[in-house]
């Protein structure tokens, strides 16, 4: 049964989505979202969206209780349950806690940071067939005539034979006008995408560093998981050697040897390779890092296998560089050199969380 | 609406219970519905019908969710009509519609027998639903967003009422204004010249005259007196449209209607629980219901954590009424007796128990209830306690079992429903047309960020800059909104300031 409570929930999920849209770079700086995550869902505190009133504030009051206990004991905090309910009336302390689907959460991102849908790439990709009732016929069940269309006909037949009084616009269908919808099978591409996360975890990469790296991954999985149905996520760490790690282990490593980061792309090279051939794949990579290399001659390595290898199989190439007290940052000026002008790579200076929402922006501005 | 045959049945035999033991109630319309459905109706506060707004929305949301997390089960909603309209959930068992029938007659005796309740609405089924109408037609016409705009700046101003408005009938006398002609000039007693200065010194006649000046001031300062029902000033004084007079009009009156629900909580679900709980051990329970019914009614008045269950309260208040009316433990000679033991076994038989409990619902509200009822010994036998916050400890601990403040603590409480109380002082504020707002301090300060966006809203009704005068962590304060910005002043600032400016 219809529910007439519907139309005010609505309204309300349009006004949360609202507050959310409002607060979103605030959510991307603070990172309060991430952990709050369900499988689809992520549970979302809204502040404020109560009615403000005039009302004592917060301990101030006190109150009258019930039981034993010395005084200096302490009252259980929460509000007395009712055995029989009643609709809320008490304005509460409460923040609201609204469950909004990734997916909206994702269209509010890309809203916000004006973000193009991303053109897919045209290579061999997975295709399904669905039935869409998006044609249209001559002839078919009375329970599937298409009104719009059977007076259009009506009226461009009276117009061509002259039977069309604009003063008196009478339209009377006859039985060749009527048109009816048909399904045509739609043959729909099923893109798949990668994305392969790489971060330097050398001694110089401290908390704060992969805090940031941490926030800016959860908006870009979020975007791109919007963008493509399926979606593989890789995790590779590197200090002076890489490897292939899990989600958890990719946050929590923390080495103390140098940074040799030509070791993270030949590894990448290797896992695209084997495993996302660019031809069925839309490969997208992404390097966190404070910018120190180990030495000018590997970072002109980086640059052969980036050239060579890796951008021609990616979508999309992004470089993070993460401040930190320790590093040069020199990375990110060698390869502002050498790949001024191509557009598949994307980088972006990232001095704190402030700047997270700017290279977001920058990584996911193109709709590659 | 037709009730199934077994549910029918069962109501049949709980009404005759009721009208036996005396029960004077609106006719109950009970109506069976499913989960969905029942929050529904409880996100509109019983009613079937109520304009549109996205709170009820929220509401049902945050009610579905927590009964799919199993955190509340509605057994119950009723509400204030003639006749009342109460609802069933159609998964409870036999035992559990038989408590609620109960619970809900006595709700309806109370609703039509108590004072608070006479001057309400009992049509308000159908006001409301004209009340959505109206909305709805707004909403048609100025656009949803623009009219739910409006409805959120009134519904967060709804708590500026009078309660007590409906009871008090002012006449006014025509001469009330011209009785007396105007002094101007302090009354200079009779003297011979040269006496003059000393029968009237320069400074006395002064000090009369700045007197008589403030009260001239004051008669024509607007409002004369402060006024406590906001809302109906701004109705009366505020640049608004008609239909956002309307609106406002529509907001004051469902608060109105409102009001006498929150005013007698404790007294109207105690007595609701007296009469289920008498109705089902005394009649209507099945040996084969006992342990279920044992298991909701001590769900309905537990206690959580220690704090205070209004169903609870009620319900042992009108228990001890009884048994001391009863016993005839009150006047005078027992008053003054002094001897605990002999007050303990005190017993003259009156048997007045019930009549006084039917004349306590009757012509009390909570505040007098507790207040003419909640004796030393009620409240040591039910283990009272007052807590307080603690902020080293971060925590509300209990800080005393002494009566008198455990008293005072409930009375403060349930005064005004627990808000704070906020006048209309001077509505020509600098002569500026300027609304000022005061809060009456009474040792507790306001939220300051959320008084600061209730301003707001005043603000959008009145048009002009609004101010509100408090005090917060001992200092006076005047916090401004003036469509723009908020800012904030000392109140002695204030006050010297807008001196200067007369």
């Amino acid at each position: 049964m219809a529910l007439k409570i519907e139309q005010d929930l609505n309204r309300f999920k349009q006004i949360v989505r609202g507050r959310i849209k409002k607060n979103l770079r605030k959510y991307i700086t603070h990172g309060e979202l991430i952990g709050r995550r369900g499988k689809d869902l992520i549970s979302i505190p809204i502040p404020q969206i109560d009615l403000p009133r005039f009302v004592y504030g917060p301990n101030q009051t006190g109150g009258v209780g019930q039981g034993e206990g010395e005084i200096g004991q302490p009252v259980g905090a929460g509000e007395p349950e009712e055995g029989s309910g009643k609709a809320g009336d008490a304005p509460g302390e409460h923040i609201l806690e609204v469950e909004v689907p990734l997916d909206e959460l994702a269209k509010i991102l890309g809203e916000e940071l004006e973000l193009p849908d991303i053109k897919h790439k045209g290579r061999k990709q997975i295709i399904s067939e669905k039935d869409k009732y998006s044609g249209v016929a001559t002839a078919g069940p009375e329970s599937l005539r298409h009104f719009k269309r059977t007076y259009k006909e009506a009226l461009k037949r009276q117009i061509a034979s002259g039977t069309y009084d604009p003063m008196s616009p009478r339209i009377v269908p006859i039985r060749r006008d009527r048109r009816y919808r048909t399904w045509r099978v739609q043959r729909e591409p099923e893109t798949n995408a990668v994305i392969v996360y790489m971060m330097d975890v050398s001694g110089s990469m401290g908390d704060e560093q992969k805090e940031i790296v941490r926030l800016e991954s959860f908006w870009i999985d979020t975007w791109l998981r919007s963008q493509y149905k399926g979606l593989e996520v890789r995790y590779i760490i590197h200090d002076a050697e890489a490897r292939l790690v899990d989600q958890e282990t990719f946050y929590h490593t923390r080495e103390s040897g140098g940074t040799v980061i030509s070791s993270a792309y030949r590894l990448c090279d290797k896992l695209v390779r084997d495993e996302f051939p660019p031809e069925e794949w839309n490969v997208y990579l992404f390097h966190f890092s404070d910018g120190d290399n180990w030495s000018q001659g590997d970072t002109e390595e980086c640059v052969r296998i980036l050239r060579e290898a890796l951008l021609p199989a990616t979508n999309q190439y992004c470089y993070g560089q993460v401040e930190s007290p320790y590093g040069t940052g020199q990375f990110l000026q060698d390869l502002r050199e050498a790949f001024a002008e191509d557009e598949r790579v994307a980088l972006s200076q990232i001095e704190g969380k402030d700047a997270i929402y700017a290279s977001i922006k920058e990584f996911l501005g193109r709709g590659r | 609406m037709n009730l199934p045959a077994h549910l029918d049945r069962l109501r049949r035999e709980i009404r005759g219970y009721a009208i036996d033991y005396g029960l004077d109630f609106f006719e109950v319309i009970f109506e069976v519905l499913d989960y969905d459905r029942m929050n529904e109706v409880a996100a509109y506060g019983g009613y079937p019908t109520r304009y549109p707004h996205w709170r009820f929305g929220m509401e049902y949301e945050h009610l579905s969710k927590s009964y799919a997390h199993g955190l509340h089960k509605i057994y119950e909603m009723v509400i204030n009509n003639n006749p009342c309209y109460a609802y069933l959930l159609e998964e409870n068992a036999p035992v559990d519609q038989k408590i609620v029938m109960a619970h809900v007659y006595g709700h309806s005796d109370f609703f039509k027998n108590n004072v608070s309740f006479s001057k309400t609405n009992r049509k308000m089924v159908d006001e409301m639903a004209n009340h959505a109408a109206r909305i709805r037609r707004f909403m048609e016409k100025y656009t949803v967003e623009a009219v739910e705009d409006f409805i959120d700046a009134c519904l967060s101003l709804e708590g500026l009422i009078d309660p007590h408005s409906p009871f008090i009938v002012r006449e006014r006398t025509r001469d009330d204004g011209n009785a007396e002609e105007e002094e101007t000039a302090p009354r200079r007693l009779r003297s011979k010249d040269y006496m003059s200065n000393f029968i009237n010194p320069p400074s006395f006649l002064e000090e009369q005259q700045k007197k008589l000046d403030e009260e001239r001031h004051r008669a024509k300062r607007f409002p004369e007196e402060a006024v406590r029902d906001v809302l109906k000033f701004l109705l009366e004084h505020a640049p608004l449209e008609s239909w956002q007079s309307e609106v406002l009009n529509i907001i004051r009156e469902e608060a109105y209607y409102f009001a006498p629900q929150g005013q007698t909580k404790i007294m109207n679900e105690g007595w609701a629980t007296y009469w289920h709980s008498k109705i089902m051990t005394e009649k209507a329970l099945t040996d084969a219901e006992v342990i279920d019914y044992a298991d909701h009614h001590s769900g309905t008045v537990a206690s959580h954590s220690g704090r205070l269950n209004p169903y609870k309260l009620g319900l042992e208040l009108y228990k001890d009424i009884e048994d001391r009316w009863n016993k005839g433990k009150f006047g005078k000679e027992y008053d003054e007796c002094e001897d605990s033991r002999a007050r303990r076994e005190w017993d003259r038989r009156l048997g007045l128990g019930r009549e006084k409990i039917f004349e306590v619902r009757r012509l009390h509200n909570d505040v007098t209830f507790i207040d003419a009822f909640l004796t030393e010994e009620f409240a040591v036998t039910h283990r009272y306690f007052t807590y307080q916050y603690n902020k080293k400890a971060n925590q509300q601990q209990i800080a005393s079992r002494d009566f008198k403040s455990i008293k005072a603590q409930l009375l403060f409480q349930l005064t005004n429903h627990g808000q704070p109380f906020i006048f209309v002082t001077d509505a020509n504020y600098r002569n500026r047309g300027e609304l000022f707002l005061m809060h009456r301090h009474e040792g507790m300060d306001l939220k300051i960020d959320w008084a600061r966006e209730t301003l707001r809203n005043v603000q959008r009704i009145w048009h002009r800059p609004v101010h509100l005068q408090t005090l917060a962590e001992n200092r006076g304060r005047v916090l401004s909104f003036d469509g723009k910005d908020h800012s904030e002043a000392d109140s002695a600032d204030v006050a010297s300031a807008d001196a200067a400016s007369r």
